[in-house]
Protein backbone atom coordinates (compact mmCIF):
# COMPACT_ATOMS: atom_id res chain seq x y z
CA UNK A 1 0.00 0.00 0.00
CA UNK A 2 1.41 3.59 -0.87
CA UNK A 3 1.30 5.31 1.74
CA UNK A 4 -0.25 8.53 1.83
CA UNK A 5 1.80 11.45 2.26
CA UNK A 6 1.16 14.86 3.71
CA UNK A 7 2.66 17.56 2.01
CA UNK A 8 5.02 19.21 4.73
CA UNK A 9 3.61 22.89 4.83
CA UNK A 10 5.99 25.66 6.09
CA UNK A 11 4.26 27.48 9.09
CA UNK A 12 6.35 30.70 8.11
CA UNK A 13 4.10 33.32 7.52
CA UNK A 14 4.49 36.82 6.08
CA UNK A 15 5.29 38.81 8.51
CA UNK A 16 6.73 42.27 6.76
CA UNK A 17 2.53 43.83 7.11
CA UNK A 18 2.73 42.92 10.64
CA UNK A 19 6.03 44.66 10.93
CA UNK A 20 4.91 47.42 9.15
CA UNK A 21 2.00 48.15 11.60
CA UNK A 22 3.85 47.74 14.52
CA UNK A 23 6.17 49.89 14.15
CA UNK A 24 3.76 52.09 12.93
CA UNK A 25 1.99 52.42 16.28
CA UNK A 26 5.69 52.14 17.72
CA UNK A 27 6.45 55.41 16.39
CA UNK A 28 3.60 56.68 16.98
CA UNK A 29 3.56 55.87 20.95
CA UNK A 30 7.30 57.07 21.23
CA UNK A 31 6.13 60.62 19.98
CA UNK A 32 3.00 61.03 21.64
CA UNK A 33 4.03 59.76 25.16
CA UNK A 34 5.44 62.64 27.28
CA UNK A 35 7.58 61.01 30.51
CA UNK A 36 6.58 60.87 33.98
CA UNK A 37 8.57 64.09 35.82
CA UNK A 38 9.83 63.99 38.93
CA UNK A 39 8.65 65.41 41.58
CA UNK A 40 11.26 67.43 43.72
CA UNK A 41 9.78 66.32 46.54
CA UNK A 42 7.80 63.00 47.12
CA UNK A 43 4.03 63.14 46.87
CA UNK A 44 1.29 61.08 47.20
CA UNK A 45 -1.79 62.18 45.76
CA UNK A 46 -5.09 61.04 48.11
CA UNK A 47 -8.06 59.71 46.16
CA UNK A 48 -11.21 60.57 44.65
CA UNK A 49 -14.19 58.58 43.51
CA UNK A 50 -14.73 61.16 40.49
CA UNK A 51 -12.18 62.49 38.71
CA UNK A 52 -11.88 64.56 35.36
CA UNK A 53 -8.76 64.60 32.85
CA UNK A 54 -6.38 67.04 33.02
CA UNK A 55 -5.64 68.33 29.91
CA UNK A 56 -2.27 68.59 28.29
CA UNK A 57 -2.33 72.17 27.81
CA UNK A 58 -2.88 75.50 29.33
CA UNK A 59 -1.95 74.00 32.91
CA UNK A 60 0.31 75.16 35.46
CA UNK A 61 0.61 72.68 38.49
CA UNK A 62 1.60 73.73 42.28
CA UNK A 63 3.04 71.07 43.98
CA UNK A 64 2.92 71.35 47.60
CA UNK A 65 4.99 68.32 50.23
CA UNK A 66 7.08 68.62 53.42
CA UNK A 67 5.68 72.20 53.46
CA UNK A 68 7.06 73.65 50.51
CA UNK A 69 5.52 74.85 47.17
CA UNK A 70 6.61 73.98 43.73
CA UNK A 71 5.57 75.61 40.32
CA UNK A 72 5.28 74.38 36.89
CA UNK A 73 3.60 75.09 34.25
CA UNK A 74 3.39 73.80 30.33
CA UNK A 75 4.97 74.89 27.13
CA UNK A 76 8.10 76.68 26.74
CA UNK A 77 7.45 79.84 25.51
CA UNK A 78 4.86 80.37 28.33
CA UNK A 79 7.74 79.60 31.06
CA UNK A 80 10.24 82.21 28.95
CA UNK A 81 8.02 84.87 29.22
CA UNK A 82 7.22 84.56 32.97
CA UNK A 83 10.77 83.95 33.62
CA UNK A 84 11.15 87.23 32.27
CA UNK A 85 8.49 89.08 33.73
CA UNK A 86 9.05 87.60 36.83
CA UNK A 87 12.54 88.71 36.98
CA UNK A 88 11.71 92.43 35.53
CA UNK A 89 9.33 92.85 38.84
CA UNK A 90 12.23 91.79 41.14
CA UNK A 91 15.03 93.49 38.89
CA UNK A 92 16.86 90.53 37.87
CA UNK A 93 17.70 89.74 34.63
CA UNK A 94 18.65 86.32 33.12
CA UNK A 95 21.15 85.62 30.35
CA UNK A 96 19.21 83.80 27.30
CA UNK A 97 21.52 80.70 28.44
CA UNK A 98 19.45 80.93 31.76
CA UNK A 99 16.06 81.61 30.60
CA UNK A 100 16.64 78.22 28.54
CA UNK A 101 18.04 76.50 31.08
CA UNK A 102 14.59 77.26 32.57
CA UNK A 103 12.32 76.53 29.62
CA UNK A 104 13.37 73.38 29.76
CA UNK A 105 13.09 72.70 33.83
CA UNK A 106 9.57 70.81 34.47
CA UNK A 107 8.80 72.00 38.14
CA UNK A 108 10.89 74.74 40.33
CA UNK A 109 11.25 75.66 44.06
CA UNK A 110 13.80 78.47 44.59
CA UNK A 111 13.25 81.88 45.64
CA UNK A 112 13.71 84.43 43.08
CA UNK A 113 16.80 85.49 44.47
CA UNK A 114 18.38 81.71 44.52
CA UNK A 115 16.93 81.25 41.17
CA UNK A 116 20.02 82.44 38.82
CA UNK A 117 22.88 80.96 41.00
CA UNK A 118 20.57 77.67 40.46
CA UNK A 119 20.12 77.98 37.10
CA UNK A 120 23.30 78.43 36.06
CA UNK A 121 24.89 75.41 37.97
CA UNK A 122 25.55 72.42 35.88
CA UNK A 123 23.20 70.13 35.17
CA UNK A 124 24.74 67.47 37.85
CA UNK A 125 25.27 69.70 40.86
CA UNK A 126 21.52 71.04 40.09
CA UNK A 127 20.35 67.62 40.64
CA UNK A 128 22.21 67.35 44.29
CA UNK A 129 20.72 70.59 45.25
CA UNK A 130 17.57 70.69 47.72
CA UNK A 131 15.10 73.56 46.38
CA UNK A 132 13.62 75.52 49.51
CA UNK A 133 10.54 76.17 47.79
CA UNK A 134 8.80 78.85 46.18
CA UNK A 135 8.40 81.52 49.48
CA UNK A 136 4.89 81.87 50.23
CA UNK A 137 4.51 84.96 52.48
CA UNK A 138 3.38 87.98 51.45
CA UNK A 139 6.13 90.15 51.88
CA UNK A 140 7.92 89.47 48.45
CA UNK A 141 4.75 87.71 47.19
CA UNK A 142 6.52 85.70 45.24
CA UNK A 143 4.50 82.64 44.44
CA UNK A 144 1.30 84.82 43.90
CA UNK A 145 3.93 87.01 41.32
CA UNK A 146 5.03 83.58 39.56
CA UNK A 147 1.05 82.24 39.42
CA UNK A 148 -0.03 85.75 38.11
CA UNK A 149 2.77 85.92 35.19
CA UNK A 150 2.21 82.82 34.14
CA UNK A 151 -1.46 83.50 33.49
CA UNK A 152 -0.34 86.56 31.80
CA UNK A 153 1.64 84.65 29.69
CA UNK A 154 -0.83 81.79 28.59
CA UNK A 155 -3.67 84.65 27.97
CA UNK A 156 -1.11 85.94 25.84
CA UNK A 157 0.52 83.35 23.88
CA UNK A 158 -2.17 80.90 24.03
CA UNK A 159 -5.18 83.18 24.53
CA UNK A 160 -6.89 81.02 26.89
CA UNK A 161 -7.22 80.67 30.79
CA UNK A 162 -4.53 78.85 32.58
CA UNK A 163 -5.88 75.81 34.85
CA UNK A 164 -4.06 75.64 37.69
CA UNK A 165 -3.71 72.45 39.17
CA UNK A 166 -2.64 71.81 43.03
CA UNK A 167 -0.81 68.68 43.58
CA UNK A 168 -0.72 67.97 47.77
CA UNK A 169 0.61 65.28 49.28
CA UNK A 170 -1.87 63.59 51.52
CA UNK A 171 0.24 63.78 54.96
CA UNK A 172 0.20 67.82 54.32
CA UNK A 173 -1.13 69.50 57.20
CA UNK A 174 -4.01 72.07 55.54
CA UNK A 175 -1.95 75.74 56.37
CA UNK A 176 -0.35 75.58 53.89
CA UNK A 177 -2.93 74.52 51.23
CA UNK A 178 -4.87 77.07 52.76
CA UNK A 179 -1.96 79.73 51.92
CA UNK A 180 -1.17 78.55 48.55
CA UNK A 181 -5.16 78.70 48.06
CA UNK A 182 -5.46 81.99 49.43
CA UNK A 183 -2.95 83.17 47.15
CA UNK A 184 -4.84 81.85 44.10
CA UNK A 185 -7.50 83.82 45.39
CA UNK A 186 -6.27 86.63 45.98
CA UNK A 187 -5.71 86.89 42.29
CA UNK A 188 -9.65 86.00 41.85
CA UNK A 189 -8.68 82.27 41.23
CA UNK A 190 -11.51 80.54 42.38
CA UNK A 191 -11.90 77.51 40.02
CA UNK A 192 -9.14 75.32 40.25
CA UNK A 193 -7.94 71.45 39.82
CA UNK A 194 -7.07 69.00 42.77
CA UNK A 195 -4.56 66.70 41.39
CA UNK A 196 -6.03 63.29 42.79
CA UNK A 197 -6.05 59.76 41.93
CA UNK A 198 -9.01 57.79 41.01
CA UNK A 199 -10.53 55.44 43.81
CA UNK A 200 -13.31 53.00 43.62
CA UNK A 201 -16.69 54.16 44.98
CA UNK A 202 -17.15 52.13 47.96
CA UNK A 203 -21.00 50.99 48.04
CA UNK B 1 14.46 30.00 10.82
CA UNK B 2 15.96 32.69 8.47
CA UNK B 3 15.89 31.90 5.05
CA UNK B 4 18.48 34.29 3.18
CA UNK B 5 18.90 32.79 -0.54
CA UNK B 6 21.78 33.77 -1.60
CA UNK B 7 22.12 30.96 -4.73
CA UNK B 8 20.94 32.66 -8.36
CA UNK B 9 22.15 35.16 -10.19
CA UNK B 10 24.80 33.23 -11.59
CA UNK B 11 25.95 33.29 -15.04
CA UNK B 12 24.72 30.82 -17.91
CA UNK B 13 26.64 29.40 -20.17
CA UNK B 14 25.91 31.27 -23.24
CA UNK B 15 22.59 32.17 -23.87
CA UNK B 16 20.68 34.91 -21.71
CA UNK B 17 21.43 36.14 -18.83
CA UNK B 18 18.77 35.23 -16.31
CA UNK B 19 17.95 36.34 -12.91
CA UNK B 20 16.48 33.80 -11.20
CA UNK B 21 13.74 34.76 -8.69
CA UNK B 22 16.04 34.93 -5.30
CA UNK B 23 13.53 34.78 -2.01
CA UNK B 24 14.98 37.48 -0.12
CA UNK B 25 12.80 36.37 3.32
CA UNK B 26 14.26 37.20 6.23
CA UNK B 27 12.33 36.10 9.11
CA UNK B 28 10.67 39.13 10.87
CA UNK B 29 9.58 36.96 14.19
CA UNK B 30 12.00 38.31 16.70
CA UNK B 31 11.85 41.99 15.33
CA UNK B 32 7.89 41.98 15.39
CA UNK B 33 7.75 40.94 19.32
CA UNK B 34 10.35 43.29 19.91
CA UNK B 35 8.34 45.88 18.40
CA UNK B 36 5.19 45.02 20.28
CA UNK B 37 6.98 44.32 23.49
CA UNK B 38 7.65 48.30 22.85
CA UNK B 39 3.97 49.20 22.15
CA UNK B 40 2.87 47.64 25.24
CA UNK B 41 5.18 49.37 27.31
CA UNK B 42 4.70 52.70 25.37
CA UNK B 43 0.61 52.16 25.29
CA UNK B 44 0.59 51.80 29.16
CA UNK B 45 3.09 54.56 30.19
CA UNK B 46 1.06 57.31 28.18
CA UNK B 47 -2.33 55.87 29.34
CA UNK B 48 -0.65 55.86 33.06
CA UNK B 49 0.43 59.28 33.24
CA UNK B 50 -2.30 61.81 32.12
CA UNK B 51 -2.75 63.36 35.16
CA UNK B 52 -6.22 63.25 36.76
CA UNK B 53 -7.81 65.65 38.79
CA UNK B 54 -11.28 66.87 40.40
CA UNK B 55 -12.38 70.18 40.36
CA UNK B 56 -12.97 72.56 43.15
CA UNK B 57 -14.70 75.89 43.58
CA UNK B 58 -13.87 78.32 46.14
CA UNK B 59 -16.41 80.71 47.28
CA UNK B 60 -15.72 84.44 46.14
CA UNK B 61 -14.14 86.21 48.57
CA UNK B 62 -14.49 89.84 47.96
CA UNK B 63 -18.06 90.01 46.92
CA UNK B 64 -20.20 90.94 49.42
CA UNK B 65 -23.29 91.43 47.34
CA UNK B 66 -25.35 88.93 46.03
CA UNK B 67 -25.22 86.56 48.97
CA UNK B 68 -28.04 84.96 50.11
CA UNK B 69 -29.43 83.91 53.83
CA UNK B 70 -29.09 80.64 54.43
CA UNK B 71 -31.30 78.74 57.36
CA UNK B 72 -28.55 77.74 60.05
CA UNK B 73 -30.75 74.80 60.46
CA UNK B 74 -30.30 73.48 56.85
CA UNK B 75 -26.11 73.59 57.24
CA UNK B 76 -24.39 70.90 58.28
CA UNK B 77 -20.61 71.89 59.66
CA UNK B 78 -17.50 69.00 59.76
CA UNK B 79 -14.72 70.55 61.47
CA UNK B 80 -11.77 68.39 60.35
CA UNK B 81 -9.22 67.71 63.23
CA UNK B 82 -6.48 65.88 64.00
CA UNK B 83 -5.59 61.54 63.51
CA UNK B 84 -7.76 61.91 60.72
CA UNK B 85 -10.76 62.48 62.86
CA UNK B 86 -13.82 64.87 62.17
CA UNK B 87 -16.63 66.68 64.36
CA UNK B 88 -19.80 67.95 63.00
CA UNK B 89 -23.01 69.55 63.77
CA UNK B 90 -26.07 71.10 62.67
CA UNK B 91 -26.99 74.74 62.88
CA UNK B 92 -25.43 77.44 64.22
CA UNK B 93 -22.08 77.14 66.15
CA UNK B 94 -22.67 76.51 69.70
CA UNK B 95 -26.19 75.37 69.94
CA UNK B 96 -25.85 72.03 69.39
CA UNK B 97 -23.50 69.45 70.65
CA UNK B 98 -20.82 68.49 67.98
CA UNK B 99 -20.63 64.66 66.87
CA UNK B 100 -17.08 63.52 66.57
CA UNK B 101 -16.72 61.21 64.05
CA UNK B 102 -14.54 59.06 61.79
CA UNK B 103 -14.48 59.21 57.93
CA UNK B 104 -15.38 56.31 56.14
CA UNK B 105 -18.62 54.21 55.81
CA UNK B 106 -20.38 54.34 59.02
CA UNK B 107 -18.77 57.59 60.26
CA UNK B 108 -19.05 60.32 58.09
CA UNK B 109 -21.15 59.13 55.23
CA UNK B 110 -23.86 57.55 57.07
CA UNK B 111 -23.72 60.96 59.13
CA UNK B 112 -24.19 62.72 55.79
CA UNK B 113 -26.64 60.46 53.94
CA UNK B 114 -29.04 60.82 57.65
CA UNK B 115 -29.20 64.10 57.57
CA UNK B 116 -29.67 65.20 54.14
CA UNK B 117 -32.75 63.08 54.30
CA UNK B 118 -34.04 64.95 57.76
CA UNK B 119 -33.38 68.32 56.15
CA UNK B 120 -34.88 67.27 52.99
CA UNK B 121 -38.33 66.08 54.56
CA UNK B 122 -38.00 68.90 57.27
CA UNK B 123 -37.21 71.52 54.64
CA UNK B 124 -39.52 70.70 52.45
CA UNK B 125 -37.29 69.05 49.85
CA UNK B 126 -34.75 72.22 50.33
CA UNK B 127 -31.00 70.45 49.98
CA UNK B 128 -28.74 70.46 52.97
CA UNK B 129 -25.80 72.94 52.95
CA UNK B 130 -22.26 71.29 54.34
CA UNK B 131 -19.46 73.85 55.26
CA UNK B 132 -16.05 72.51 55.68
CA UNK B 133 -13.85 74.12 58.33
CA UNK B 134 -10.60 72.37 58.11
CA UNK B 135 -8.25 73.54 60.88
CA UNK B 136 -4.65 73.63 60.95
CA UNK B 137 -4.10 70.19 62.83
CA UNK B 138 -6.14 68.41 59.28
CA UNK B 139 -4.20 66.77 56.78
CA UNK B 140 -4.63 67.44 53.04
CA UNK B 141 -5.89 63.69 52.83
CA UNK B 142 -8.62 64.83 55.11
CA UNK B 143 -9.85 67.39 52.85
CA UNK B 144 -10.12 65.79 49.93
CA UNK B 145 -11.66 62.53 51.56
CA UNK B 146 -14.03 65.12 52.95
CA UNK B 147 -14.92 66.30 49.54
CA UNK B 148 -15.16 62.88 48.21
CA UNK B 149 -17.95 61.36 51.19
CA UNK B 150 -19.90 64.96 49.91
CA UNK B 151 -19.40 63.95 46.13
CA UNK B 152 -20.65 60.13 47.04
CA UNK B 153 -23.59 61.39 49.08
CA UNK B 154 -24.52 63.97 46.61
CA UNK B 155 -24.43 66.94 47.85
CA UNK B 156 -23.85 69.63 45.83
CA UNK B 157 -24.14 72.51 47.81
CA UNK B 158 -20.89 73.07 49.78
CA UNK B 159 -17.86 75.69 50.83
CA UNK B 160 -14.70 75.96 52.32
CA UNK B 161 -14.73 78.45 54.96
CA UNK B 162 -12.56 79.07 57.60
CA UNK B 163 -12.17 77.79 60.97
CA UNK B 164 -13.46 80.12 64.07
CA UNK B 165 -12.15 79.96 67.58
CA UNK B 166 -14.85 78.39 69.83
CA UNK B 167 -14.73 75.66 67.13
CA UNK B 168 -11.05 74.80 67.44
CA UNK B 169 -11.81 74.93 70.99
CA UNK B 170 -14.22 72.56 70.90
CA UNK B 171 -11.74 70.64 68.54
CA UNK B 172 -9.48 70.86 71.61
CA UNK B 173 -11.55 70.15 73.89
CA UNK B 174 -12.20 66.26 72.06
CA UNK B 175 -8.37 66.15 72.19
CA UNK B 176 -8.56 66.38 67.91
CA UNK B 177 -6.46 69.66 68.21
Amino acid sequence: MPRVKIARKSTATDMTAMCDVAFLLLTFFILTSKFRTEDPVPVDIPGYTKTILLPEENVATLTIGSGKVFFGVEGQPIRKQMLEEVGKLYNITFTPEESAVFEVLPEFGMPIGQLKGYLDMDPDARKKVVQTGIPTDSVSNQLFNWVREARKADVAINQKALLIAIKGDSKQEYPTIKTVINILQKQKVNKFSLITALKTAPK
Amino acid sequence: MAELDTSGGGKHKGGKVRSKKSSMRVDLTAMVDLAFLLITFFMLTTTLMKAKAMDMAMPDKDEQHDQLPVPATRTMTILLGSQNKLEWYMGETGKSAPTVDNFGKNGLRKALLDNKDHVMSTHGGQPMIVLIKPSDKSTYADFVEALDELNIAGIDIHAVVDITDPEIADLKKNGLY
